[in-house]
């Protein structure tokens, strides 16, 4: 509990309150006027009013078309699976500015719907509610998916047997018993489009705004404090309530689960209707989330002599070419790397610690850090960023020029991953196994690491596999965090596309696609080690 | 919090994680850390734009035995409010990227040592925006214009627009994307432009002018330009819809860069009569630990090396009249001759207004 | 009540069932018996259609199952182990098939209370299921899938996870309980005491196939193969000769009954035949176990496998003894 409790002392605590402190504070004064004017502000409160149901509305489709492709993950074998689960999460970590691009081909002007029906959802709220669909899918996918996969799939069968319809078998008795990763992946996903910016900036053009966007203008281009240390505040205030909330429900449902060998409950789809809803869940990702992908990788090869290799061979001959040398593509892709698995070490050690914690111990105060643990996926990654530069700034904290800030910032996302994924499979381990090892002379952190540790191994596989995806793709933190230049991979992309010329664009779409490749490559990896794991028991 | 609480806090901190040992090989990943006290290491902070080439800064090494570390963190005013947020330890010596539109805020708060630059003599006088306290220097200049689709108008045989008066003619309705003041730089100086232009009492009327020809305004110059623009690269790819952009007077010599062969003319033009003026100054940071480094750096910058190396590298205009631009600016580029420009504090003082008085005309 | 017809149901390959033939009456309790992997959970998971059948027909109550999904075809299954759901205490588990049949909560409620009863668990609604021993989830289990009155009950390895006296003790009361509703039951299990007890019929099972089927009494007195035969725990099976009414073994000859065909075959002495005797098969006595009422003897003859006997208590020879051996003809089974 120690480690984890001073690294989010450290890294988020302090930051985030020398920022908050130095916006309401004036001549060593307090002032806590200011709180009244910014929220009575009508203009706040419709921003407010906007960020929270548009939160809501994603969250609710998200997992209305996610639940069905973690059943389809989780229950069936087809081929090609692990691939497709590895490239699902690739939009998870693609930056918005390219996936944001990438969208508009299937919405905006010339688009698919555009060219079938007449259709055009950019600049509307469809566009910001599809593209957070295309963005947290993997989210439910993975983190509902990963637990639906270890239920015992004869529990559905008993309701069945006792006459229950498949709908209603899966409502009553498979719903509640995933309820706590539902609610985890809801969570998340209602957190991350609470705090939405480069979606809602992109496709929802400048008639909507988050409070995150409110937020990030307030601080990164007015420098008005005061006013981003309220709304920050403001945030804080909607991101607890909601944990409230969420701690309740969990409490009431989390039980022991009966968890099976994942292996043995996915088999061949059988009958017309489950290879409709294998296929109708195909076409939906194809559509939302390959055809995007897919015209992202077309236009790396749309070169100026027709299609080719063009902007690879430029990516590769950077240097020799004056004008179009931004970045060493080979050079960011190892950043991006060591980056993502630093980051992703931290944020295991520190989210395993965390989650071992919270199983072992109970009482208000625990629950408490629990919900702590999860503020920083509400803070603004500004705040954070422009925190760690006025608090981390002197020995033995000067860590503003290393290195270690980058993937430290991105493991503060990371960690909340760890512990709600990590959380419900923790607690549905028998406690009878625990109390066997200790029994049997086993120190209460060798029994984590003998039984509960081999017993969650996939859950460890799912959480790492998250942190990794979330700091690769890590854009508001590594570029608000002034830093030695090392630039990742969504960086690079992002300063191509912020320059003017057909090579340069061409060279992000080449470096975008680098980025997925890499991605998923780096997810197979884990899946693949992930499985080794599992079969082990 | 004070100071030795603030010390005790840390530290504790820090024990408690074992963190020292992380602390310390950070620092070492970097060839010389500035916490090594300046000695041969002059650190630049700047923005995500800044680029240079590495023999340049090799040159500046080989000169004055300084080598240069570059940190870098957001766009210009993220940049400019980093660096005002750790004034009191600085993180580097020199900063770069500070523009017109920002350089009174930076003044506010008090950022720079002044300094007089070697060459400055070789600087026209109206790009120096503070000659008489040297608290900055000016590094490079570039206008943010209109741009226009060539094919488009040659195609519709209709002439581009060349001037502010030309965008809100009937002909060109629908035609122009802009970017939001509030989000974007270049969107803002476009605003800044109608304002010197036609004044401050009027330039809320050219702006409903705008609106009712159908001005499309998006939040970033990267959707404007290469999602929206028909005329660029990206746009083309991406079915642009909009033959008129605002970007940079630099875009049209860009669009050609690499291209094989070279083109007789770029692909995209500009507006000359709808421009605004960007200064980039240089300056030397208040409690640097190299300040000498540091001069020397400035006056490197303002060195025929360096200027003649950032037009490929950062599409901007050398301020040093001895540099010369490469031949695709010359050959693709326009002469803007009457850019509009606002004195700095004047934009300080109103910037917050403007915007807010923009949107509610042209967002709502 | 119940009839499979040439059901099918094949795992990659592999025959699950193969071509199976079942009926099962109105009120009757069939026991299927075999070993781990003979396919009779297959069976089971079938009827209930849990499991799509690759050819053949399943009726219930004469009608056919095939496209009836599992919730409309009113039966009930007891899950190997419970299944009971974690996050419903025992009354909401018990209710759980009720409410699927909307049954009002007053009426589920009252029946609910009357199941626990006559499981012998009064009161105990509101406890969580994860606090129970194994006989009370084994309870809860048979009232959850009681509660809805289904047609046909089926039970897979109902007592399999219990301790031996339970285990007896549950057999008595369920035989007794299922008497009392008239409840058709289909059950499985790989004990055939356990069958023994409960069943009207037994139907032992074979790699998919129907090796036997018959009253517990047939079935015992009369093992259709060497498989029934071993599977039932009689190992003293030999091959044989016949001629006449004598069976020419290792063993020396045994006596068959009259109008036993001619010919090579093969032949069971249970172990109650094995006698001692002046005359006969010289053994030597190497194991000797106590089995309460009787004791069981193991026997090495001079050639041939060995040879289980049963001994009463006070004649019983100890281990290295020698002695010599008879065989009863109303004990000997002729295998095909």
């Amino acid at each position: 509990m120690a480690l984890p409790l001073a690294f989010f002392a450290v890294f988020f605590a302090y930051p985030v309150a020398s920022i908050v402190s130095r916006g309401l504070k004036d001549g060593g004064q307090w002032r806590f006027g200011r709180i009244g004017e910014v929220i009575t502000d009508p203009h706040i409160g419709h921003v407010l009013w906007f960020t929270t149901w548009q939160a809501a509305a994603s969250t609710a489709l998200t997992l209305a078309c996610g639940l069905p492709g973690a059943y389809v993950f989780a229950r069936f074998d087809f081929p090609g699976k692990r691939l497709l689960r590895a490239v699902v999460t690739v939009p998870f970590v693609l930056p918005t500015v390219v996936a944001g691009s990438a969208f508009l081909a299937l919405l905006g002007h010339g688009g698919l719907l555009d060219e079938l029906w007449g259709v055009r959802l950019d600049t509307t709220v469809w566009a910001i509610l599809l593209a957070h669909v295309f963005f947290n899918y993997a989210v439910v996918v993975r983190t509902v998916g990963g637990l639906w996969a270890q239920l015992d799939p004869r529990q559905e069968e008993a309701a069945r047997v006792l006459g229950a319809g498949r709908l209603a078998a899966w409502w009553r008795v498979t719903l509640p018993a995933l309820g706590p990763a539902v609610a985890a992946a809801g969570l998340m996903v209602f957190l991350f489009t609470f705090t939405s910016f480069g979606v809602v900036q992109i496709l929802g053009g400048p008639r909507y705004a988050t409070l995150e966007v409110e937020i990030y203008q307030q601080t990164a281009q007015l420098l008005d404090l005061p006013t981003a240390a309220v709304l920050t505040l403001v945030q804080f205030a909607a991101v607890g309530v909601l944990l409230a909330v969420h701690a309740r429900t969990v409490r009431r449902r989390e039980a022991t689960l009966r968890l099976v060998d994942a292996a043995r409950t996915a088999r061949r789809p059988q009958g017309a209707g489950q290879w409709a809803l294998l296929a109708s869940v195909l076409v939906f990702i194809t559509l939302l989330i390959l055809l995007p992908l897919a015209v992202l990788v077309l236009r790396s090869f749309d070169g100026p002599d027709g299609y080719g290799l063009a902007f690879y061979r430029a990516l590769a001959s950077a240097g020799d070419n004056g004008g179009t040398f931004v970045v060493a593509p080979l050079e960011t892709i190892g950043n991006s790397l060591a980056y993502g698995l630093a980051a992703t070490a931290i944020a295991v050690v520190v989210g395993g610690l965390a989650a071992a914690a919270l199983t072992r111990r109970e009482g208000r105060l625990v629950r408490g850090f629990d919900a702590l643990l999860m503020l920083p996926l509400g803070t603004s990654a500004v705040t954070v960023g422009f925190g760690f530069l006025i608090a981390l700034d002197e020995p033995p904290l000067d860590l503003r020029t290393s290195w270690i800030l980058v993937p430290l910032a991105q493991a503060l996302v990371g960690v909340p991953f760890v512990v709600r994924t990590m959380l419900p499979v923790l607690r549905a381990v028998d406690a009878r196994l625990r109390e066997a090892a200790a029994v049997l002379g086993a120190s209460p952190l060798r029994a984590w690491r003998e039984v509960d540790l081999p017993l969650v191994g996939r859950a460890l596989g799912v959480a790492a596999g998250f942190a990794f995806a979330v700091s690769l793709g890590e854009f508001g933190a590594t570029v608000f965090i002034a830093r030695p230049d090392s630039p990742t991979l969504p960086v690079a992309v992002a300063r191509l596309l912020g320059r003017p010329g057909e090579l340069n664009y061409g060279q992000a779409m080449a470096l975008s696609t680098i980025l997925m490749l890499v991605c998923a490559a780096a997810l197979l990896v884990l899946e693949r080690v992930r499985t080794d794991r599992t079969g082990e028991f | 919090m004070n100071t030795n609480l603030r010390r005790a806090v840390v530290a504790a901190a820090v024990a408690a994680l074992g963190l020292p040992a992380l602390a310390a090989c950070g620092g070492s990943g970097d060839k010389g850390s500035a916490g090594a006290g300046g000695g041969k290491t002059v650190t630049l902070v700047s923005h995500d734009s800044f680029l240079v080439s590495d023999s340049v800064l090799k040159e500046f090494t080989k000169q004055t035995g300084y080598t240069v570390k570059v940190v870098k963190g957001g766009d210009a005013g993220q940049a400019v409010n980093q660096a005002i947020l750790s004034k009191s330890h600085p993180q580097g010596d020199v900063f770069f990227g500070v523009d017109n539109t920002l350089l009174s805020r930076a003044f506010d708060n008090d950022l720079f040592t002044p300094y007089e630059a070697k060459g400055l003599d070789r600087v026209p006088k109206d790009v120096q925006a503070d000659a008489a306290r040297h608290r900055v220097t000016p590094v490079d200049s570039g206008d943010i214009c209109v741009n226009y689709d060539r094919a488009y108008f040659a195609d519709h045989k209709l002439a581009p627009p060349q001037s502010f008066d030309d965008l809100i003619k009937p002909e060109y309705k629908n035609l122009l994307v802009t970017e939001n003041s509030a989000t974007s730089s270049p969107g803002l100086a476009f605003q800044l432009a109608t304002i010197a232009k036609y004044g401050e009492d009027n330039w809320q009327d050219y702006w409903k002018k705008l609106k009712a020809n159908d001005v499309e305004v998006v939040n970033g110059w990267e959707q404007a330009y290469n999602e929206r623009f028909s005329g660029s690269a990206g746009g083309k790819k991406a079915k642009g819809d909009k033959p008129l952009v605002v970007s940079y007077a630099s875009s049209p010599p860009a669009e050609v860069v690499g291209v094989n062969p070279l083109p007789k003319e770029s692909p995209t033009g500009v507006a000359t009569g709808t421009c605004f003026r960007q200064i980039e100054f240089a300056g030397l940071l208040k409690g640097a630990k190299n300040t000498e480094g540091g001069k020397a750096l400035i006056d490197f910058m303002l060195g025929k090396a360096f200027q003649e190396d950032m037009p490929l590298q950062m599409y901007v205009n050398p301020v040093n009249e001895d540099a010369k631009l490469p031949e695709v600016f010359t050959k693709y580029g326009a002469k803007i001759a009457d850019s509009q420009t606002l004195a700095p504090e004047k934009i300080a003082k109103n910037r917050d207004q403007w915007v807010k008085a923009w949107s509610s005309i042209v967002l709502k | 009540m119940l009839r499979l017809d040439g059901v099918t149901v094949g795992f990659g390959g592999r025959a699950a069932l193969d071509a199976v033939d079942l009926d099962v009456a109105e009120h009757e309790i069939v026991c299927v018996l075999g070993p781990s992997g003979s396919g009779k959970s297959t069976l089971l998971r079938v009827v209930a259609g849990l499991q799509r059948a690759d050819a053949g027909q399943v009726y219930l109550a004469g009608k056919d199952q095939s496209g009836v999904p599992v919730h409309r075809r009113g039966v009930g299954l007891m899950f190997q182990d419970h299944q009971l759901f974690p996050q419903r205490d025992v009354g909401g588990n018990v209710a759980f098939g009720l409410r699927m049949r909307g049954v009002a909560r007053a009426e589920a409620e009252r029946k609910v209370a009357g199941l626990l009863d006559l499981v012998g668990l009064p009161g105990a609604q509101r406890r969580a299921v994860a606090a129970l021993s194994g006989g009370e989830q084994q309870r809860v289990a048979l009232a959850r899938a009681l509660a809805p009155e289904p047609r046909l009950l089926m039970l897979d390895e109902p007592l399999g996870q219990l301790d031996r006296t339970l285990r007896e003790r549950l057999v008595v009361e369920l035989r007794g309980l299922f008497g009392r509703l008239g409840t058709t039951v289909l059950a499985v299990t790989h004990d055939q005491g356990e069958a023994f007890a409960l069943a009207d019929r037994v139907v032992v099972m074979r790699d998919g196939r129907i090796a036997q089927a018959g009253s517990p009494l047939e079935v015992w007195q009369r093992p259709a193969s060497e498989f029934v035969a071993r599977f039932l725990g009689f190992d003293n099976v030999v091959e044989a000769k016949v001629r006449g009414e004598r069976a020419e073994t290792v063993w020396g000859g045994i006596p068959v009954p009259t109008g036993t065909p001619e010919g090579a075959c093969r032949v069971l002495v249970r172990p109650a035949g094995v006698r001692f005797a002046s005359e006969g098969l010289p053994c030597v006595v190497s194991g000797r176990t106590f089995r309460g009422d009787h004791v069981a003897l193991t026997l090495r003859p001079e050639a041939g496998p060995e040879l289980e006997a049963a001994a009463a208590l006070q004649t019983a020879p100890g281990v290295g003894e020698r002695m010599r051996v008879a065989f009863d003809a109303a004990e000997v089974v002729v295998l095909p």
